[in-house]
């Protein structure tokens, strides 16, 4: 049993347990399954600078907080007691274009020649680690939510606006892994 | 007098009202349950934090590769992932409205519409890029980095930054 969990999951049975996750939510206390209203969270608890968008109690939506530390807990489980020895299976069309970057690490599903510590002190490591996470903070909630949020809660109720947020999405993921990460891994 | 309270009820109604308004356009807080309840029934959603952060590693939706793959067409992965989770999704809400299914604790389940705003696609573009920068959205990074790179906590720490600058420029951005 244990060494099925091992290997990499198939996306039918990720899906499965990802969806259900929304009715769960809905169940388990009337919440809406979305992670990145957790920044917000976090703005309004630690820095609210009197800003009117921070201004609201945080406290009643700690829920969400548990969830994302749940998560975290998730990824250290699962990263300790179920990993898999093996090389993350990588397209090799996508091989080929990160080996002329000199990424040739497929030992973690984070390419950590790219992402680690010491990178921080390079302009590459600073956009990659540090401008794309603020995109990612500034967009979502510019959007009103993220992947979860939009793309799988808001699908899930049949929301239009979700859809058309769900297509920017990739839109701008489209432009930017097709065009602008290729630029930035030359850097 | 009576006119004097309705306009300070119909003022604390538009105070409200206004919140109400900010709060709704992307949390869902609104319909959130009003009884009181002790922080420890918070654990039930941190076992489901757990659920789905095992999952996301499982099923390598934490991977910068999958994504890029995802985005490049290069692979089918990432999309049966999304895909069968909004197909589980629909079915799950279409049962919830039809059977009138209820909370644990017997409150209505409750559905906000979303309303559209041009920040879905701005915004929405401006997530998509830098998702495919950092090859994950909210969820995965917080799973990444329990799975132990460090270096992601700069990643998610700047993501609370970019929200906060969104917060302080909102009223300045097109809405």
């Amino acid at each position: 049993m244990l060494e099925i969990l091992r290997h990499p999951w198939h996306w039918s049975t990720a899906g499965v347990l990802i969806g259900l996750i929304v009715p769960l939510l809905l169940i388990l206390g009337n919440k809406n399954f979305g992670i990145s209203a957790n920044l917000r969270h976090i703005c309004a608890a630690c820095f609210p600078a009197n800003i009117d968008f921070f201004k609201y109690d945080w406290r009643k939506e700690v829920w969400n907080l548990f969830f994302a530390v749940g998560i975290i807990i998730g990824g250290f489980l699962a990263a300790t007691y179920l990993h898999d020895p093996e090389q993350v299976k990588v397209a090799p069309t996508l091989v080929a274009d990160l080996a002329q970057n000199g990424i040739d690490d497929f030992s973690n599903q984070v390419p950590t020649q790219l992402f680690n510590w010491y990178n921080l002190l390079t302009i590459k490591g600073l956009i990659f680690i540090v401008l794309g996470g603020f995109l990612v903070g500034f967009g979502t909630r510019y959007a009103g939510g993220c992947t979860s949020g939009h793309a799988i809660s808001g699908l899930a109720n049949l929301q239009m606006p979700s859809l058309v947020a769900t297509i920017c999405f990739m839109v701008g993921g489209f432009i930017s892994a097709n065009w602008i990460v290729p630029f930035l891994l030359k850097l | 007098m009576s006119k004097i309270k309705s306009g300070a009820t119909a003022a604390i109604a538009e105070t409200i009202n206004t919140d109400f308004e900010v709060r709704s356009l992307d949390t869902h807080c609104v319909n959130a349950s009003q009884k009181e309840v002790p922080l420890w029934h918070n654990l039930k959603y941190m076992l489901m934090g757990i659920f789905f952060g095992v999952i996301l590693i499982k099923s390598e939706v934490i991977s910068w590769f999958r994504i890029q793959e995802m985005f490049r067409l290069e692979s089918f992965h990432m999309y049966g992932v999304i895909g069968t989770a909004v197909v589980v999704g629909i079915i799950s809400i279409l049962l919830i409205k039809k059977l009138k299914i209820k909370t644990i604790r017997g409150e209505e389940i409750e559905f906000q519409d979303k309303r559209f705003t041009k920040g879905q696609v701005i915004g929405g573009l401006i997530f998509g890029v830098g998702w495919a920068i950092t090859g994950a959205c909210p969820g995965p990074l917080l799973a990444q980095l329990g799975s132990g790179v460090g270096v992601i906590a700069v990643t998610i720490l700047s993501a609370v930054a970019g929200t906060w600058v969104y917060g302080k420029f909102r009223e300045k951005l097109p809405n």
